[in-house]
């Protein structure tokens, strides 16, 4: 019997709501601070924040409290609407990401049979966004940049998918939490001492699904719809403070929420793959979420250790490499799977 | 090597026809991309007109001149003396490397010559300047290509050049030490130990940014074969220093024609690299850094003890005649022609930068790229944009 079904309904979704919100924005919080503060002033010899509160803590809110004094600025020709809109819908994509990721058995917010279905499908709205904000800037470099971000996010939208697919048909359903279950609960070859973390059995989609998600999160080797250096910033340039915070506080949830949804597909998510663990579900409710979160944190310091180490690709060369070498990589990763599944 | 001029032609062209078709029926227009004048590439105040077909460059052309500052006049109307404040000013980075051609020119007029401790000294600022810049260099190189955190180190590491020119001459960016006849002052104590320890830091910095930047596949793929400029085409624009040796031009004027510096008396290597791309410029840039420590390193081992001036009148006049000296500058080769008329103010200076030179090939080297090559071209280049509009 576990806790949150003793409550009634709007109970249950009013808790789920406010935990939803501060899960996305505190981690994002967590990690602007852990890994753009305080891991790469490190990796770049640099102090980073010391003075806003312990060890720099409150640096983010002095950040958001300096952009929200500053003036709204719309370039003269812009699309006024698409404009203003343009960061809200990259952070609706964020959000309703969340919605099927569990963070425990009960916390999470709708179990949905086509959950992962839904996450990748809904991932791709940010595309839209970028777009939006590119096209009405009426700037040629932002233009340049959201084009360039369609290209971009269309091409490695399918790699992440044929990545999801081979986990998909080692699991035997979309639901996310079935997904959890199933690693749990799963054999590596017969063994099920530590369950199976599908991170041993579909490696190749784990790399896949990494450098896609680097790529659909437009970060460094792949952030050529920003580039700051050729495009300035590209569908970011015209935005001014709190409209640039958006988006840029949108990267860094999305990237959370990203690598939530990794450590969903490939590491167990909230459970841990440690032999003889049984807990009742009521102490994985607490536990489960905080297991999560170290594992976004580890994914997302990968993320961000090749964000700030890389170089950037050209339009081209990130196009070779998701048509030429990682769709044919996932689907014969599908097929591999797909017959093993049969026959083991 | 005018095949490959040929080929890239050739292929833009084919390229270019190919697109008509497709052009014809879809109606794209091109578009003109203004990249500056404040452009986070282009260090300074450029502007690049890039006439732009997609992402595929028709047609750039630099427009230069938004800083410009009359060097050449101005040192018209200042004193021998004063006229090293102005020029150490050119080439920021490099500073103290600007000055030295220019004493060396009024030296050559008046027929004096420098101490030998004065020499030695001169050389080793000369080549610590070309360290601090091209550190920066090699740290920009990579922002440019899309990494930040060489950068960085960069700036860390060029810190202790800057402290050792500083402990000499005062000055961090404009050391204004040179002086007609010898330098300012003399070294202070135990800095030639300091500046060992240093060497041995930008060695390793050195060696942090091959393994960071050149070993990276990315940055290869993104400098190899790209901006190719044949050795002939190179000389024809008058390319000179890293940009020249890059395509296998094995020209160095601090080896060919060493003019007051002590360059013979040490033992060193000038490097060049065959083909010519963004790569090449960039690698020999880096080998060049290694070898400018090793000059340093062995001009302290050897440096003479005595004065560091020689006996020139207090108020300098310069007697009438025509000096060109030209040395080998961070950025390349930058010569002075100092013409006097016995005055105490030169009566013309033309000043021959080295990154105006470099500038001048962009227009060919930029048709037919992509935008983004445009920024590591440009980048490769290397040039500081108060050495062009001087």
């Amino acid at each position: 019997m576990s806790l949150l079904a003793e409550l009634s309904y709007w109970q249950q979704t009013s808790l789920r709501v406010v935990g939803g919100l501060a899960g996305v924005l505190l981690v994002a919080g967590t990690l602007v601070y852990l890994h753009l503060f305080k891991m790469v002033s490190f990796m770049q010899s640099r102090l980073g924040p010391m003075e806003a509160g312990p060890f720099g803590s409150l640096q983010l809110l002095a950040e958001v409290g300096k952009h929200l004094q500053k003036e709204d600025i719309f370039p003269r020709k812009a699309d006024k609407f698409v404009f203003a809109a343009a960061p809200f819908v990259i952070l609706s994509s964020t959000f309703l990401l969340v919605v099927v990721v569990p963070a425990g058995p009960d916390a999470w917010f709708i179990s949905n049979d086509l959950g992962i279905y839904l996450a990748m499908a809904v991932s791709s709205v940010s595309v839209i966004g970028i777009l939006m904000a590119g096209w009405g800037s009426a700037n040629k470099y932002s233009l340049m940049g959201g084009l360039r971000a369609t290209g971009q996010l269309i091409a490695y939208e399918l790699p992440l998918i044929l990545a999801v697919v081979g986990v998909v048909i080692q699991a035997g359903t979309m639901n996310m939490q079935g997904i959890v279950a199933a690693q749990a609960e799963g054999e590596i070859f017969g063994w099920g001492g530590i369950g199976n973390p599908y991170i041993l059995t579909q490696g190749v989609a784990f790399l896949i699904f990494m450098i896609a998600m680097q790529a659909e999160l437009t970060q460094a080797p792949f952030d050529m719809p920003i580039a700051e250096s050729e495009l300035v910033s590209g569908y970011m340039t015209e935005y001014s403070g709190m409209r640039f915070l958006l988006f840029f506080i949108g990267e860094f949830a999305t990237a959370g929420v990203f690598a939530a949804v990794a450590a969903v597909l490939f590491l167990g998510g909230w459970w841990a793959p440690i032999p003889g663990l049984e807990f009742d579900d009521n102490v994985w409710n607490l536990l489960g979420p905080l297991l999560l979160i170290g594992k976004i944190v580890v994914l997302t310091f990968i993320v961000f250790w090749v964000r700030f180490t890389f170089p950037r690709f050209r339009e081209d060369q990130l196009q070779r490499l998701a048509w030429k070498f990682l769709i044919p990589l996932a689907l014969a990763n599908i097929v591999v799977t797909a017959i093993l599944k049969v026959w083991i | 090597m005018t095949d490959v001029t040929d080929r890239q032609q050739l292929n833009y062209i084919a390229a270019q026809a190919a697109d008509a078709r497709v052009n014809l029926e879809l109606e794209t227009e091109g578009m003109t991309l203004n990249i500056g004048p404040q452009h986070p590439a282009t260090h300074g105040t450029l502007r690049i007109v890039a006439k732009l077909d997609g992402e595929q460059v028709i047609a750039a052309d630099p427009v230069m001149g938004y800083m410009h500052r009359g060097y050449e006049k101005l040192t018209e109307v200042r004193t021998y003396p004063q006229v090293t404040t102005l020029i150490n000013r050119i080439d920021w980075l490099g500073s103290f490397a600007n000055e030295v051609p220019f004493i060396l020119a009024a030296e050559q007029l008046m027929e004096v010559e420098a101490p030998p401790r004065a020499q030695w000294i001169r050389t080793i600022l000369f080549e610590m300047s070309r360290i601090a810049n091209v550190v920066l260099f090699l740290g920009d190189v990579a922002v440019q290509v899309g990494a930040v955190t060489p950068a960085f180190f960069a700036f860390r590491d060029r810190e202790h050049i800057l402290n050792q020119i500083e402990a000499v001459t005062g000055g961090r960016f404009h050391p204004n030490f040179d002086r007609i006849g010898g330098l300012k002052d003399d070294l202070p104590a135990g800095w030639v130990a300091e500046t060992k320890l240093v060497m041995k830091k930008m060695r390793r910095f050195c060696d942090e940014i091959e393994t960071l930047v050149f070993g990276n596949e990315i940055f290869e793929a993104r400098t190899r074969g790209i901006g190719v400029i044949p050795a002939d085409i190179g000389l024809q624009y008058g390319l000179s220093g890293a940009n020249i040796r890059g395509s296998g031009v094995d020209w160095d004027v601090r080896r060919d024609q060493p003019c007051g510096l002590v360059y013979d008396q040490v033992d060193w290597k000038v490097w060049t690299h065959p083909d010519g791309d963004s790569f090449s410029r960039c690698w020999v840039r880096l080998q060049e850094t290694r070898e400018a420590t090793k000059i340093v390193d062995q001009l302290l081992d050897t440096i003479p003890a005595g004065p560091v001036m020689a006996k020139v009148p207090r108020i300098i006049k310069v007697p009438a005649g025509e000096a060109f000296v030209e040395t080998e500058n961070p950025l390349g080769v930058m010569g002075y022609y100092v013409i006097s008329k016995g005055d105490l103010v030169p009566y013309r200076v033309k000043i021959r930068s080295a990154s105006f030179n470099n500038m001048s090939i962009t227009p060919w080297l930029l048709k037919g790229v992509y935008v983004p090559d445009i920024i590591t071209i440009l980048a490769s280049l290397y040039f500081i944009l108060g050495d062009i509009d001087r």
